[in-house]
């Protein structure tokens, strides 16, 4: 039914997302994607909230809030590594390696 | 102030403090000036103390007795203030129960009820004893509290100690002038009355053990003042282990008390318990005999009383505040304190033997024996202190409660200044206590401490009207050895303490006679102290020979201010019988006592028995009782020698064979047995197991490490496939076993 078809679309969304998420090399579209996975949540969200009351639209809002967030101190990581390297080819950072 | 009343042990503690911190820095020999105002302080509250007591009304029925009594502290007193039906009911059963196992023994079911209806009918009010705790920890159930429980006889011992504890740090700050530890000696002396009064003032029978501790802690270390000595220092030990032997006594009296009581530490709780019959007679006979061997250490009974004349190697001030007004009287206060328990434990009331009166009347005779073959004055007095304490524990043992507390009253005054006097001597007499080689003729050249001598030696053998008389009596009336009306009569307890006033008489002229007649025998130029010795020696004469009339016939406040009425003290339904003055006893025992001065007199004064003289030389029995005498009746022979030799000497046999052979075996063998195990451990355990098990770990990890390394890129976006993918996998298992 419609549910379904919101489900359906979100895991979509989310599959995109992670597939951005792993494969992208591009600092940029990493974080694109992140927002991807966070609206496929959101639309569930909304969606379970048709049924179950006004909650799923508020954890969205939410959700919305903080993706912005996000997005901002993401943003300005990327602008430092590119500051720092030229580049924001994440296949040339491994610094996590220690 | 009387539920402040935990100020007043407070201040010397205080004191003690101070002059541990600042005592040196005020100069040598100025440490005092921290003890004497403190004491003196502390002194003038517990004289408002006593005031507020007397000036305070008593109770008409028992929930006015314990209207003053924090609910906290006693679980009697909340039964008896949250209304008697529902408790009446619980005593009956218990009462019952214990009636069962012993039989007899149990007094009236419902004594309260008695009381109530005897105070109904206006005879006597009840005294309302102010009781104050806080709570000092928690063990599981248990609460241990610690706190003070006012009534007329804590309020006469604060009143005893402190006086003399002032009089007594006057006093040294002029005989230990310039002593090299003088500091340390007023430390002490502050800790001792801070601990005294707090052993005075305990609340429950934990807190009474710790102060009695205390108090021995500061003995020993005060008669161990000048331990360069080795005399000195082994006295301290002695009176320290001494004592220990009565304080097991005094611990398994505590413990069988807190749990015939209903594990309940409460003095007044265990008195009540005691008195309305709900503690099995069996368990109060066990825990009062246990009780006496602590009396009989502390407050130098026969057979444990070896340690208190060699106490005397303190300083002598030491010897008066401690070893004769107020440390060694504790036994007689924990009596007291808890005489219900010895009342029905030891059947006091109607009967005339029991083991309290027998070891007091004992001591009594035979300390007074030992004075007499003494050299060192004070010695004499120290068995003098052995005596009259022996006076003390019989009068508690024939039920003269009150005379035994109004004895301990007047001893502490003329005894201290008996104690003072000898001091004072022995301050001219170029430090030495012996009357015999080192003094005589004293009188005129010390008047003031000789016409306090006089007064305290007067007053000690009991005559007319001076205060030793007045107490000495009642003790003798309590007795009923004459068939007079007392709590039961007690014959044998009544001719040992008439004998013994009598020799307290004579051997005190004999002191007289060697210290203040005939020719000075010592070196040197004896002269009369100053001010700060011989004021107290006048004050303590003065109050030895007034303090008497507290309790006169007829008048009789000491007995109404003292002495409890209520639950938690056996009444007269139970027994106990107040002596009334007798003039046949008051007849008989100054007759003793001018006897006994009379002979001495006329022994040594006018040489009227020069055939006696020498007697001990010729005649075997006397010289055999004589030496029986010097030799203490053998008495630190038994301990040190037959006791101590006979267990150390095989234990020690014992130890070595076992060392030799069970030990040495153990030990060889275990060696042996080590050297193979270890072998064994080496080769197969270590080398093969641990060793295996150690590369093993290593190798496993080196080689784990390095395949996860692999893991390891430091590219993000690794760790996030790797993380989806285990998250994927785990909503995988998720559904598969939840859908």
């Amino acid at each position: 039914m419609l549910l379904n078809q919101f489900l359906l679309l979100a895991a979509v969304l989310f599959c995109v997302g992670v597939y951005g998420v792993i494969v992208r090399r591009n600092g940029v579209l990493v974080l694109m994607s992140i927002e991807l996975i966070l609206n496929a949540v959101n639309i569930n969200l909304v969606a379970f909230g048709t049924s179950a009351g006004l909650a799923g639209q508020v954890f969205a809002l939410f959700v919305i809030t903080v993706a912005a967030a996000e997005v901002g101190v993401g943003l300005a990581i990327v602008l430092l590594i590119y500051r720092n390297r030229r580049s924001i080819d994440l296949d040339e950072l491994s610094e996590l390696k220690g | 102030m009387l539920d402040k009343v935990w100020i007043i042990p407070a201040l010397p503690a205080l004191g003690f403090l101070l002059t541990l911190c600042f005592g040196k820095r005020l100069g040598p020999s100025r440490a005092h000036f921290i003890g004497i105002p403190i004491v003196g302080v502390a002194f003038v509250l517990a004289l408002v103390t006593a005031g507020q007591w007397m000036a305070r009304d008593g109770a008409l029925d028992e929930r006015g007795a314990v209207s003053d009594i924090q609910q906290s502290c006693s679980r009697e007193a909340t039964t008896i203030s949250s209304g008697g039906a529902a408790a009446g009911d619980g005593t009956a059963n218990e009462g019952s129960t214990a009636e069962g196992g012993t039989g007899g023994d149990v007094v009236s079911a419902a004594p309260e009820a008695t009381r109530a209806a005897e105070s109904g009918g206006g005879t006597e009010e009840l005294t309302r004893p102010v009781i104050r705790c806080l709570s000092w920890w928690h063990s599981g159930p248990l609460q241990f509290d610690i706190g003070t429980q006012l009534d007329g006889m804590a309020v006469l011992l604060l009143v005893v100690v402190t006086t003399i504890s002032l009089l007594v740090h006057v006093y040294s700050s002029d005989y230990v002038n310039g002593d090299r530890r003088y500091t340390h000696y007023f430390a002490f002396l502050s800790l001792f009355t801070a601990s005294m009064l707090f052993f005075v003032l305990a609340e429950n029978t934990l807190q009474m053990m710790v102060g009695w501790e205390l108090v021995g802690v500061c003995s020993f270390a005060l008669i161990g003042h000048w331990w360069e000595e080795k005399p000195n220092s082994d006295a301290a030990l002695k009176a320290f282990l001494t004592n220990r032997v009565g304080d097991v006594g005094l611990m398994i009296g505590v413990i069988v008390l807190f749990f015939a009581a209903g594990q309940n530490f409460s003095i007044y709780d265990i008195n009540v318990m005691a008195n309305n019959g709900r503690i099995n007679h069996t368990l109060l006979l066990v825990s009062s005999c246990c009780l006496i061997a602590a009396v009989m250490s502390k407050s130098g009974q026969f057979i444990l009383h070896t340690w208190l004349p060699d106490a005397m190697a303190g300083p002598t001030p030491v010897s008066a505040l401690i070893h004769a007004a107020t440390m060694v009287v504790a036994g007689i206060y924990m009596v007291g304190r808890l005489y219900p328990v010895f009342f029905h434990g030891l059947s006091i009331a109607g009967s005339s033997i029991n083991l309290l009166a027998v070891v007091g009347s004992v001591t009594a005779v035979f300390g007074a024996l030992l004075a007499f073959v003494q050299k060192d004055i004070k010695k004499v007095l120290a068995y003098s202190t052995v005596s009259q304490l022996g006076f003390m524990v019989t009068a508690l043992g024939v039920g003269a409660w009150t005379a035994a507390l109004f004895h301990l009253f007047t001893h502490a005054f003329f005894k201290a200044g008996l104690f003072l006097g000898a001091g004072s001597l022995s301050h001219s007499c170029g430090h030495s206590f012996d009357m015999v080689e080192d003094m005589g003729g004293m009188r005129k050249v010390m008047p003031r401490t000789f016409w306090t001598f006089v007064v305290g030696t007067l007053s000690l053998a009991g005559i007319f009207p001076l205060a030793g008389f007045w107490s000495k009596d009642e003790i003798l009336a309590g007795t009923g050895g004459l068939g007079n009306a007392a709590t039961g009569s007690y014959y044998f307890a009544f001719i040992m303490l008439l004998v013994a006033a009598a020799f307290t008489a004579a051997y005190m002229t004999r002191t007289i006679w060697y210290a203040f007649y005939g020719e000075y025998r010592g070196h040197g130029h004896p002269h009369e102290n100053g001010s700060r010795i011989t004021v107290p020696l006048v004050i303590l004469a003065v109050l030895g020979a007034i303090a008497g009339f507290a309790n006169l016939p007829g008048v009789l406040t000491f007995e109404h201010l003292v002495e409890p009425v209520g639950a938690y003290f056996p009444g007269h339904e139970q027994g106990l019988v107040h002596a009334d003055f007798n003039l046949a006893v008051a007849i008989l025992s100054t007759l003793a006592a001018v006897g006994g001065g009379l002979f001495s007199y006329l022994y040594y004064f006018r040489r009227s028995f020069k055939p006696l003289e020498g007697f001990s030389g010729r005649n075997r029995v006397a010289h055999a009782g004589k030496t029986l005498l010097e030799n203490k009746y053998y008495l630190d022979k038994l301990y040190t020698d037959i006791i101590v030799g006979s267990i150390k000497k095989p234990i020690a046999a014992a130890a070595y064979w076992v060392n030799q052979h069970v030990i040495d075996g153990v030990v060889n063998g275990a060696g042996k047995g080590a050297v193979v195990a270890g072998k064994f451990v080496y080769e197969k355990v270590d080398q093969l197991l641990v060793d295996g098990a150690v590369n093993g770990v290593g190798s496993v990890a080196e080689s784990s490490g390095g395949e996860l390394r692999r893991f390891q890129t430091g590219h993000v976006q690794q760790y996030a496939a790797l993380f989806f993918a285990a998250a994927a996998l785990l909503c995988g298992v998720f559904v598969l076993i939840l859908g």
